[in-house]
């Protein structure tokens, strides 16, 4: 039978931030579909003109509740790049470890809060806590850890304080860090329960070949600097990154859009997976492989396995990064800053995938000009092709529109995108 | 839900509020506070009947007595869909800094060109974008959660008490006492400058106590001298664009600095 539907969601839940979807088809054939951002932009780029270079990690931060941490370290990078400071080694640990525990908490919140009521049939997470007690419970345990690591190590959850270029204001100390080792070893348990779980829902069984963008690995896998990759075979040093991104305008989106080789990219996860795979740990691996998932997976579904890979990765090596920062003896929480005159570029891996700040300042160290590429603007272009994708695959199987709708929303959703970021 | 009828707390029975949470312009941190209150989400879920709640939920509903609303209002669709809520609601907080005094976001109304920060940004892309206001400049509010981001312990206090029918006290006096109490060194000595002298207290001196200035993200103490501040800050060698900074970085002292502002071009 000829199809012919409607999908019309305004705005898209449990993600950050408003967008919509759109879809129309009409007799089997696919009209219409599109993806939509209609958030209000907030204008941080100029915000920032005139500032003082303290006032970009602080300010910056504010761009994203759910990601703050990822935008502070940027921030800082990119103002200790300009500045010519390079973090000793301690301070760079401290900052992994802070890292981490924000990939932890974001992956979780989005998988076992926004997408598990996807496979549970429920509108949220809400009635779970009910029938699956356990679940909510094992992922607020996670979330509580890795939050608590992070109010200690960076002195808040989320905007943190102790985060400064230079260093820190303040060290945890050790008693905390060796209790947090502790806890970080027995959630490793729920995350093997969690992937359990995972492993008995069917993820829809769709691709879409495309090309794949994040920082590259050395020797380990890659959070904080370093050179620029794709899976089209792009290399680029991260003060390229314009070359990388190239932004451009487009009438469905109050967010700029990105593009490389071909019409989209995209970042996040399943790209740092794809890319980097060798430097997994692991256990992390393994839990990939028992998945299926393994390079080059063009499945955009298979992201939230992706975060899943990763929160296995970061707290097994949050662990020795622990080990570490307990075998050495802390020295100095910060340097002295001395701003001089130039141009600053950060690229760091937060949870949604690469994200840039770059700064110019003059000798005072006022910033003359400040620009930002946030993983989810470099995402929307490659989210509305596989839209288009999916709808064309589904107008041609004639299921209904309830079906295409729900699938709709958590293809979106499985990109995690954090949209009101995306316009800064 | 009969269930929740018969819930008491401390020998009081609750009303569970119908509660519903909208977001504007914003970081979306303060509703994701809510959410990373693990230890106490449960607790917290059993004493309102959340309704509405879009980064967390697909349901919704109009029928709701508590609106939190978080963000600050910048475009003509905005206003009508914050009067909307502001219609429906029997109680309107704002919730954060962007909702009370426009945070963060405000900074953009420095420029005293408005073009110039959507030139900034977007070249010449028409994007549609006013000036940044707080949520009370658009419609009457009941309740204001300070704080960019709010703290999960002073929201879980405010519906605690909205759901046993206790007034609502916010704290009158400057975060500088909270620091003291918490018995930290002064910022001043570490030679960093901070808020906290002039600053709402409630936060539990949250800056200070990490070693970090405060910013006066909570707005202005009750009966602040700026003056006195603007001479201590001078006095530990603090420029005027360090004390401009700060005043102006979260807009809550911007009605006591007016002057000051439109720096930019
Ligand atoms: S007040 Fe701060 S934390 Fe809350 S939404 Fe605004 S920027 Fe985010
Ligand atoms: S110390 Fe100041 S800036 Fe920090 S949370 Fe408290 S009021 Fe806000
Ligand atoms: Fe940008």
């Amino acid at each position: 039978m000829k199809k012919t539907c409607t999908v019309n969601i305004r705005p898209l839940t449990r993600v950050e931030g408003h967008g919509n979807i759109r879809i129309k088809i009409r007799n089997g054939k696919l009209q219409e579909a599109e993806w939509s951002v209609v958030e209000t932009p907030r204008f941080f780029e100029a915000i920032l003109k005139g500032k003082k270079w303290d006032n970009a990690p602080w300010i910056t931060g504010r761009i994203c509740g759910i990601c703050s941490i990822g935008h502070t370290l940027a921030s800082i990078r990119a103002v200790e790049n300009a500045f010519g400071i390079v973090p000793d080694e301690q301070t760079r640990k401290l900052r992994l470890l802070l890292k981490h525990m924000e990939t932890l908490q974001s992956h979780t919140l989005h998988l076992c809060f926004l997408v598990l009521p996807d496979f549970m049939n429920t509108g949220s997470v809400f009635p779970l806590i009910k029938s699956h007690g356990d679940v909510v419970l094992r992922a607020a345990k996670i979330k509580k850890l890795a939050n608590d690591v992070c109010d200690c190590v960076g002195g808040r959850r989320l905007h943190p304080t102790r985060t400064v270029v230079g260093g820190f204001t303040m060290l945890p100390e050790k008693r905390q860090l060796h209790e947090f080792s502790e806890r970080l070893k027995e959630i490793t348990e729920d995350l093997m329960l969690l992937s359990g779980l995972i492993r008995e829902f069917s993820l829809p069984d769709f691709e879409r070949e495309t090309e794949f963008v994040s920082l590259k690995g050395e020797n380990d896998y890659p959070f904080i600097g370093g050179d620029l990759v794709s899976s089209d075979g792009v290399h680029m040093k991260e003060h390229d990154y314009k070359k990388m991104t190239n932004e451009y305008m487009v009438k469905q989106s109050t967010s700029k859009w990105c593009r490389l080789s071909r019409g989209s990219f995209a970042v996040g996860a399943l790209a740092r997976l794809n890319n980097n795979f060798d430097f997994l740990h692991p256990a992390a691996r393994e839990v990939a492989e028992s998945f299926d998932l393994k390079p080059v997976t063009h499945n955009p579904f298979m992201n939230n396995i992706a975060q899943l890979v990763e929160c296995v990765h970061v707290v097994k090596e949050s662990v020795s990064l622990i080990d570490e920062l307990l075998d050495s003896e802390f020295g100095e929480p910060r340097q002295e800053v001395r701003p001089r005159k130039g141009v600053g570029v950060a690229a760091v891996e937060v949870p949604r995938g690469i994200l840039y700040h770059c700064y110019r300042f003059d000798d005072k160290g006022n910033i003359t000009k400040c620009d930002c590429v946030i993983p989810t603007g470099q995402n929307h272009a490659n989210i509305q092709h596989d839209l288009e994708a999916l709808a064309r695959e589904y107008a041609s199987k004639g299921k209904d529109d309830r079906e295409l709708e729900l699938l709709a929303a958590m293809l979106v959703r499985a990109y995690d995108p954090c949209i009101s970021c995306s316009v800064h | 839900m009969a269930e929740s009828r018969t819930r008491t707390y401390l020998g009081v029975p609750l009303y569970r509020p119908r509660v519903a949470f909208f977001e504007f312009s914003s970081c979306e941190g303060c509703q994701l506070q809510i959410l990373n209150n693990e230890s106490t989400l449960l607790d917290f879920l059993s004493l309102v009947e959340v309704v509405n709640f879009r980064e967390a939920m697909t349901e919704r509903s109009e029928d709701y007595e508590i609106a939190f609303v978080e963000g600050s209002i910048t475009t003509e669709e905005e206003i009508k869909r914050l009067k909307k809520i502001r219609k429906n609601a029997k109680t309107l907080a704002a919730m954060g800094s962007c909702a009370c005094f426009g945070g963060v976001n405000q900074l953009k109304n420095r420029f005293r060109n408005p073009a110039s920060a959507k030139r900034e940004v977007y070249g010449s892309h028409p994007v549609d974008s006013g000036p940044v206001r707080a949520v009370e400049d658009v419609v009457g509010v009941d309740l204001r959660i300070y704080g960019c981001p709010i703290s999960k312990d002073e929201v879980e206090k405010i519906v605690l008490h909205i759901a046993i029918g206790k007034s609502i006290v916010v704290p009158k006096y400057p975060v500088c006492m909270e620091c003291k109490r918490n018995e930290n060194i002064c910022l001043f000595e570490f030679g960093e400058p901070c808020l906290g002298p002039v600053t709402r207290a409630g936060c539990d001196s949250w800056c200070p106590s990490n070693r970090a200035g405060c910013w006066g993200c909570r707005g202005p103490a009750e009966d602040v001298n700026l003056r006195q501040m603007r001479k201590i800050m001078e006095e530990n060698g603090f420029s005027e664009e360090t004390i401009i900074d700060r005043l102006e970085c979260f807009g809550g002292f911007l009605s006591l600095m007016k002057p000051e502002r439109g720096r930019h071009g």
